[in-house]
């Protein structure tokens, strides 16, 4: 489990060593209710489409994974070894749950689906990330997502 | 993750998220997040199991109708486990320890390894009508030649054009591990417990030492990448104990 408390002493002190960036404000952007929400889905899991370009180690840059992906197109290139993969080798939702989606999607849950989601690979400079993000956000604007869901390995 | 929050909430759009280590997110404070008690690598909780999934995004995508925020909530259950198998994980070959240090029987018993697997593959392939084996493109035979080639400890030609060396040796050591538990998952009785599955393989199989072989000739090597390999990504930091011991032992 993911707990700290439940892991050898030496990964929780690697856990609880790890530097994490600092942010002093809070920003926080309102929206429509879920069910007219556009939702893109953004993973840091290392995931691409098999013919796509692998992530490079320490890589910051991120891969599109267009809405009507099948699951058998997607694969990992992540850097880390110390996550399980097993989950997602079996299911991919267990990564990149864009099935449950597009089901919460067709139930009314949330109003639709953007037409792009994205993955960047997690183990990286936190600080390289930022203007990978604006980039992103302008062009999830330009879509019209107004929602992104954002989910770690 | 909570990084990503801030950029993108900071440029208009609004942000939910999956957490898995709670202590990070809270020295983080992205705008809003959903802690999940479940292995690294599962945000999800368990594969196939579609209703449990739904409830996790749910739960996440909740936190976007919240009035204000930085808002942390807590999921409130653990990922259901399912009854314990009966049938012990098996690998095909059985290795004796004190072989180890005899490579060329141990590429012999990875290799057999390797080729005892392969229906058990086949079946996890035509089942699921994926794999996730192939990132580097190649059959798990060559997967499994060229990994050999490395623990040789010499330098195989790199099969892979548009990567360096060390990020070649990077991805067949995970299509490697992906076809070993993508096969083993397949057999009747299979277990999908994370932890039973990394202690197998990381316990019990013939590639895990070769993977442990490669580590330590990555560590006698010059360059960043070698050094990356030889210290962090070849094998997890929680299964080190299992060699660090049998080299005390022997």
């Amino acid at each position: 489990m993911a707990r700290l408390d439940s892991m050898t002493p030496a990964l929780r002190k690697h856990y609880v060593d790890m530097a994490c960036p600092k942010f002093d404000a809070s920003p926080w952007v309102v929206g429509p209710p879920l069910a007219r929400r556009k939702v893109a889905l953004i993973s840091t899991a290392g995931l691409h489409r098999r013919d796509d370009r692998p992530f490079a180690l320490r890589a910051a840059d991120y891969r599109l994974i267009p809405e009507d992906t099948p699951a058998a197109d997607l694969v990992m290139s992540h850097m880390s070894t110390n996550y399980d993969r097993t989950g997602f080798q079996q299911d991919w939702n267990v990564v990149f749950p864009l099935d449950r989606l597009r089901e919460m999607c067709a139930s009314g849950d949330i109003g639709s689906l953007a037409r792009h989601h994205y993955s960047f690979m997690g183990a990286t400079d936190v600080l390289a990330l930022e203007p990978q993000a604006r980039d992103l956000a302008r062009i999830m604007r330009e879509e019209g997502a107004d929602a992104a869901l954002l989910v770690p390995v | 993750m909570g990084a990503l929050g801030h950029y993108l909430e900071r440029e208009g759009v609004a942000t939910t998220q999956i957490s898995l280590i709670r202590l990070h997110t809270e020295r983080i404070a992205p705008p809003r997040a959903l802690w999940v008690p479940f292995e690294l690598g599962r945000p999800l909780g368990p594969p196939g199991n579609p209703v449990f999934q739904t409830r996790v995004l749910r739960a996440a995508l909740g936190l976007l109708e919240r009035p204000e925020g930085p808002v942390l909530e807590d999921f409130p259950d653990d990922e259901p486990t399912g009854a314990a198998p009966d049938v012990p994980l098996a690998c095909p070959v059985r290795f004796a320890a004190d072989a180890a240090d005899a490579e060329d029987e141990l590429l012999r018993a990875f290799r057999a390894e390797v080729d005892g697997l392969r229906n058990w593959y086949d079946e996890a392939v035509w089942r699921r009508r994926r794999t996730t084996a192939d990132a580097t493109g190649l059959t798990p035979e060559a997967v499994a030649d060229f990994i050999a080639g490395f623990a040789r400890g010499g330098e195989p030609d790199n099969p892979l054009p548009d990567v360096s060396l060390g990020a070649a040796l990077k991805m067949a050591s995970e299509d490697l591990k992906a076809y070993y538990n993508e096969s083993i998952t397949a057999q009747p009785g299979g277990t999908t417990d994370p932890v039973r599955l990394e202690d197998w393989f990381w316990g019990e199989t013939v590639a895990a030492r070769v993977l442990n072989e490669i580590r330590k000739h990555c560590q006698g090597r010059a360059g960043r990448e070698y050094r990356m390999l030889g210290n962090a990504l070849l094998v997890p930091r929680r299964q080190l104990h299992r060699f660090d011991r049998v080299q005390e032992e022997s």
